[in-house]
């Protein structure tokens, strides 16, 4: 049994790491290798696919841009989230429960939909081509999530530690960041990670509302097509370095990810 | 049990703010377009629910709606079961699991474009590993070409992408079963099927709930990697809903069209998702 | 049914035990007879719970081998073991209804439908659950669901043990004493070999016919409720069981004899000549409270002054403090009509209670010395 278990775990990985080598693969060759013909490794392996992402202004800029909107994007989710999901866990309130059914239909919004309003809501603001614009649009799908994962995880926490700490004269802000937010550290672990996840992997909000100085990676990666046409190797290159802080991200949660994920419902 | 006390506004407040700037607007937006004929800004009509009457006779939108709903349907079918058989295989411990883990969550990580682009290399039959193994097996496959290959290409693309999702939410699902049941299985003499069957099934019936809504809602929104891998076709085999009102919105800037379109879609989602919602949790009432 | 016997064996989490605190369990070798209904008392962290888990299999050894009939099971399964386990915590399988819950044991044996109906029908009025039969398991309160889990266990009658890890833990004192009751019942009706793991003594004392106390990873002593009160083998048993639990004083040989800071004390000269033969060691002298005997100062070797009287209802405990050096408690247990002396008091250890230890451990009385 445990032989056929690791079996099957063996076979799903290769399923999932087939691709990606070849990507990694891909990034190591030259395009006319690539287009060369089938090869299961890099016969005469470059680095000038790399050279161009981190020497063209274009490239690591594109590649900054994005780490930025993702990273305000969390840090905003993260932080409304949290006092939501507390009053969801512990409160009832007039329209709780419209109240989180709406949130999750934000979720549910396919961002085609909001493609044009956006574009003409961000630009009467001013903020088209800002990582904010960005970084504030994924909130629509990010937000939702967060408070759903993050009041799993505070409902596991029993009501008794609120009490407790308000006997002992903890007030309220006090008492939520000092006690709570430490005993809840693997949800907010998991959130973070699904945050970064989805921000930092859609393309649709965050190539219409950017054209230039905010242009992210991803959007960046869609214009390679030139006039001898696409350039792979560039390409593939910048899809490895798209997911380096992925990798970062979950090696850093990694352990609150294991725990978080035995505890709360995600 | 929870208190009563609309102080707890107060707390939802910043996230009603967040969310209502995102989507209210927007939304209203979308319900001013879709009842408007707009030519310029400056030059618009009332038009009622034309668009509306329009869209949903529009062979187009069926088309793709059929398609959608055979392409989430393959999509649920396939990765809730593989999902669950790879969290079930997931290591219980030791160094293992942070390894599985990351391993696992790759492809959660690729931006959704590298997803299509690595799919669409791999695929080729000259420099793609897998379309290269299929045609050496004597299989004339090419996605480019041949709507049935298009098709499973892009639903193994899916399988590939989200199928971690699945396993990761279940994962957590099993972790919280205690080893005190697991015990208790083994000397009940029960069969790995009823240790299944009667302790794990049970207890993921939540997380099965989250991944199956979280997949629908996805796979029925699906743009970016289809869009790079095939660009909708061969023809019009893998263009689904959303393909379908981007071109109708940016390519042929048919702005009430689209409106009328995104609510439709809108609120398919929102009645599938309910479905769903309500059917899952209904043992729960009766108790 | 099944003599299950311990031969050489121990237990350790670590990979490499280096010392014997690695160990969960130490070395033993121990013997539960066919039939016996047997209580293992210890602390909680002792290892009770491991020896079980290895009992029933849930657990491989590091060292030695489980016999059950004299036949090595190390290598089997619990399935194989064909053993019965009911767990501190219940567990019941949440969509099954409780009929189902009691029949599946039953069920994974293949056994005939009607069969299992009737043995179902049997274990359930046994536990007095019969009108919630139909009902589905996750709607139970937790006593219930304990009494279902317990049912599993005792619904199947070819197994060879019963084993039971701290199983009244959720269940409410009232109840807890019916379902011992019931317990011991069917020990009787079923002559099946029952182990009951348990911190309570008064729990271990009402079900078990024998009782072992395990502390720190050992079998301190196994003997009846009665053995374990007179003659506690180990001083761990001599402070656990009774209440209070034993008195005991550090002692030293003197010239004279037995002498307990300074003052000599009246002890059997046979006990004093076994205590010389190994000089070594911490000498205690252990009495129970019962035992102790308040008397006038002029006709005792120990004096003190009342400290504390705690009145229990049917008896009480009377705290004395001793006037020597380091001033220990001595605990009396007086019936409850008994008077408490004023002032300064005489404490008399009379000779057939006291029992001597070296280093925790006995010295066994040679049968004339009594």
């Amino acid at each position: 049994m445990r032989l056929r278990k690791s079996l099957v775990m063996l076979v799903y990985l290769l399923f999932v790491l087939v691709p990606i080598y070849w990507l990694v693969n891909m990034s190591f060759k030259s395009n006319r290798e690539i287009l060369g013909g089938l090869s299961l490794w890099p016969t005469a392996p470059t680095l000038d696919n790399y050279r161009v992402i981190f020497t063209e202004p274009t490239w690591y800029m594109s590649y900054l841009n994005s780490l930025s909107y993702v990273s305000m994007n969390m840090l905003i989710s993260l932080l409304v989230a949290l006092p939501a999901a507390y009053a969801f866990s512990r409160y009832r309130f007039l329209g709780d429960r419209h109240m989180f059914f709406w949130l999750l239909t934000n979720r549910m919004a396919p961002p085609a939909v909001f493609l044009l309003p956006f574009f003409q809501l961000y630009s009467a603001v001013g903020l088209f081509d800002t990582p904010i614009a960005v970084a504030l649009a994924h909130c629509l799908f990010n937000v939702p999530l967060a408070v759903w994962i993050l009041e799993g995880f505070m409902s596991s926490v029993p009501k008794e530690i609120d009490e407790t700490a308000y006997i002992d004269g903890y007030t309220f802000p006090k008492f939520f960041i000092r006690i709570f937010l430490p005993m809840i550290r693997p949800g907010i672990g998991v959130t973070a990670f699904f945050c970064f996840m989805f921000s930092w992997v859609e393309l649709l909000l965050a190539r219409t509302l950017t054209s230039v100085d905010a242009k992210p990676i991803v959007a960046q990666m869609t214009r390679t097509v030139s006039a001898s046409g696409i350039d792979w190797g560039v390409l593939a290159a910048a899809g490895v370095v798209a997911l380096l802080p992925g990798i970062a991200v979950i090696y850093f949660v990694r352990n609150h990810v294991a725990k978080g994920f035995a505890l709360g419902r995600v | 049990m929870k208190t009563y006390n609309n102080k707890a506004w107060w707390l939802v407040l910043p996230v009603f703010v967040l969310v209502a700037f995102s989507a209210i607007i927007p939304m209203m937006t979308v319900v001013n377009y879709s009842v408007q004929d707009i030519f310029d800004p400056s030059t618009r009509y009332f038009v009622g629910t034309e668009w509306y009457r329009e869209i949903l006779a529009d062979p187009r939108l069926h088309d793709s709606l059929v398609r959608q709903f055979i392409y989430s349907f393959c999509v649920l079918a396939i990765e809730v079961p593989l999902g669950i058989v790879v969290a079930l295989s997931m290591p219980r411990r030791g160094l293992g699991v942070p390894f599985s883990l990351i391993l696992l969550s790759l492809p959660l990580l690729v931006p959704w474009n590298v997803v299509g682009t690595i799919w669409q290399i791999i695929g080729r039959e000259d420099i793609g590993l897998y379309g290269w193994i299929l045609n050496s097996l004597g299989l004339d496959y090419n996605y480019a070409s041949n709507p049935r290959d298009a098709w499973i290409t892009v639903l193994v693309m899916d399988v590939w992408h989200w199928t971690s999702l699945v396993a990761l939410l279940c994962y957590s699902g099993l972790r919280s079963i205690p080893d005190v049941y697991y015990q208790a299985a083994r000397i009940d003499r029960a069969s790995h099927w009823a240790v299944f069957r009667f302790i794990q099934l049970p207890k993921l019936k939540n997380v099965l709930l989250i991944a199956v809504m979280l997949r629908f809602m996805d796979s029925f929104m699906i743009y970016t990697e289809p869009f790079v891998l095939t660009g909708g076709g061969p023809g019009t085999a893998t263009t689904f809903l959303s393909q379908t009102l981007t071109q109708m919105a940016l390519g042929q800037f048919d702005l009430g069209r689209a409106a009328a379109f995104s609510l439709i879609y809108f609120l398919i989602i929102l009645l599938v998702t309910w479905v769903f919602y309500t059917a899952m949790t209904h043992n729960d009432d009766k108790g | 049914m099944a003599e299950i016997r311990l031969e050489q064996l121990a237990h350790s989490y670590h990979g490499a035990p280096s010392n014997p605190a690695d160990y969960a369990l130490r070395p033993m070798d121990h013997v539960w007879e066919q039939g016996g209904a047997y209580a293992l008392l210890g602390p909680s962290g002792c290892g009770k719970s491991t020896l079980l888990n290895i009992i029933s299999g849930l657990l491989v050894p590091s060292e030695g081998r489980v016999l059950y009939d004299g036949k090595s099971v190390n290598d089997l399964t619990p399935q194989q073991r064909n053993i019965a386990q009911v767990f501190q915590f219940p567990v019941v399988y949440d969509t099954m209804t409780v009929h189902d819950n009691l029949a599946f044991p039953l069920r994974n044996q293949g056994q005939p439908r009607e069969r299992i109906d009737a043995r179902v029908r049997e274990v359930a009025e046994a536990l007095e659950i019969e009108p919630l039969l139909n009902r589905k398991a996750q709607n139970l309160t937790a006593d219930e669901k304990q009494k279902v889990s317990m049912g599993r266990g005792l619904v199947r009658d070819d197994v060879a043990a019963i084993l039971f890890d701290e199983p009244l833990t959720v269940i409410d004192p009232q109840l807890k004493w019916r379902l011992r009751r019931k317990l011991k019942e069917i020990h009787q009706r079923f002559n099946v070999t029952m182990v009951y793991v348990t911190h309570d003594q008064l729990e271990a004392s009402t079900f078990a016919d024998k009782i072992a106390v395990m502390y720190e990873g050992q079998i301190v002593q196994f003997g009846t409720p009665r053995e374990l009160f007179e003659n506690p083998q180990h001083t761990f048993v001599g402070y656990f069981i009774g209440s209070p639990g034993m008195n005991l004083l550090d002692i030293a040989l003197g010239t004279s004899g037995v002498e307990f800071e300074g003052r000599a004390l009246a002890v059997p000269e046979a006990a004093v000549a076994r205590l010389r033969q190994r000089p070594e060691g911490r000498l205690q002298l252990g009495i129970r409270p019962e035992f102790v005997q308040l008397v006038a100062p002029e006709d005792a070797d120990l004096h003190g002054y009342v400290d504390l009287i705690q009145d229990q209802g049917t008896f009480k405990i009377v705290d004395v403090r001793l006037e020597t050096p380091s001033a220990p408690v001595i605990k009396v247990r007086l019936e409850e009509e008994a008077a408490v002396p004023d002032g300064r008091i005489g404490l008399h250890f009379p000779e057939a209670w006291q029992r001597f230890y070296i280093d925790d451990h006995l010295v066994e009385a040679a049968d004339e010395d009594l």
